[in-house]
């Protein structure tokens, strides 16, 4: 009762500004040094966004581990962009972390993710394993994008469905990770890809 | 006087390769898991129910922080960022403005990819970048 109203009447005050974006949230997966962070950064807002890693006895090069309490964490920097429109619209691209020691994120990153784009090298094809085998297991849609580095070989888009076991159905599509434009085309392509895998005759999905 | 547009410099260049000890839970008096049954999502907004809080709540500086940055719906991830505190840390102090019913969770979609309004709002957004 004797809260202190007065000075904090602001933040405890609200009315009806309840109305809230609506959000979509992309993942942005590969092997490590694909290209995953250029993507996020070539089409979003890149935002600063940490999250906790529990600290286990294998120690990541710790130094100081006086300074660390028995709940220890560690924080890391997500790869995290954010691009708003207008309309009330925010589209939130999410680079999941490639390294085992991060794995327990990616079930909280794909819970309501509307789909994921697995960036894949034509020089390290399988780096991209982990991420099929994990979004096929739990059904979140994907297309691949072959980043085009310079030396790397030219492929077929068939060679590399076979390459990777995919089905009939998953895009596989060409991309330039520092161009927007490229960038663009490869959300585009997931997204209408997942609308046409919502259309009945369509069996959307998880076929060999 | 001007930016010296270094500051964004440092951030845009760390992920998820970048590891740092940092001071743990020091603001949830070292909790590091929500109290109460709501599992918020990144990507979840919560807005300021605007009630009154029990007069034995003393909300920290954080709480009152994000108190104030959800006056208007915000997604979880937004004020992760835009307090500098972990995702983690975020979560705990949300858990506990929604057990004194200062802040409520609008959720996101949770089955996006079938929801065809929504795929049709995020094509159009994309198409005109
Ligand atoms: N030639 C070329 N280089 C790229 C492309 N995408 C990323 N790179 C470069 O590859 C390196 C690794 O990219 P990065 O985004 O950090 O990979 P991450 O580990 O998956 O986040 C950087 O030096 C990028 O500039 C691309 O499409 N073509
Ligand atoms: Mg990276």
């Amino acid at each position: 009762m004797d809260f202190n109203r007065s000075d904090d009447a602001g933040p405890y005050d609200t009315g009806s500004r309840a109305s809230a974006p609506t959000t979509a949230k992309f993942l942005i997966a590969g092997g490590f040094g694909v290209g995953k962070t250029t993507f996020v950064g070539a089409i979003s807002e890149i935002r600063p966004l940490r999250t906790e890693e529990p600290l286990s006895e294998r120690g990541v090069g710790v130094d100081d581990t006086r300074a660390v309490s028995a709940k220890a964490t560690t924080t890391v920097a997500m790869d995290f962009g954010r691009i708003s429109f207008p309309s009330e619209l925010v589209i939130y691209l999410f680079g999941t972390p490639g390294q085992e020691r991060f794995w327990f994120m990616w079930d909280e990153l794909s819970v309501g993710a509307l789909g994921a784009v697995i960036l894949a090298d034509t020089r390290r094809i399988g780096d991209c394993f982990a991420a099929i085998d994990y979004f096929e297991e739990n059904g979140t849609p994907f297309v691949i994008a072959v980043n085009c580095f310079d030396s790397a070989p030219r492929f077929q888009a068939e060679d590399i469905r076979i390459a990777l076991s995919l089905g009939p159905e998953v895009p596989i599509v060409a991309c330039d990770a520092r161009q927007r434009e490229s960038v663009k085309q490869v959300l585009v392509s997931l997204v209408k890809y997942v609308m046409a895998s919502n259309r009945p005759l369509v069996h959307g999905g998880h076929a060999y | 006087m001007a930016g010296t547009g270094h500051e964004g410099r440092a951030e845009r260049f760390l992920d998820w390769e970048t590891v740092a000890v940092v001071r743990p839970y020091a603001v949830t008096k070292g909790r590091t898991a929500p109290t109460g049954g709501t599992q918020v999502g990144l990507i979840d907004a919560v807005v300021a129910t605007g009630q009154w809080p029990q007069p034995q709540f003393r909300p920290g500086p954080e709480e009152r922080r994000i108190l104030e940055l959800c006056h208007r719906a915000k997604p979880v991830v937004d004020l992760a960022s835009e307090t500098n505190l972990p995702v983690g840390v975020v979560r705990v102090l949300l858990s506990d403005l929604i057990d004194e019913g200062l802040v409520r969770v609008i959720p996101a979609a949770r089955k996006p990819h079938t929801d065809q309004r929504l795929l049709r709002m995020v094509l159009d957004g994309l198409q005109s970048l």
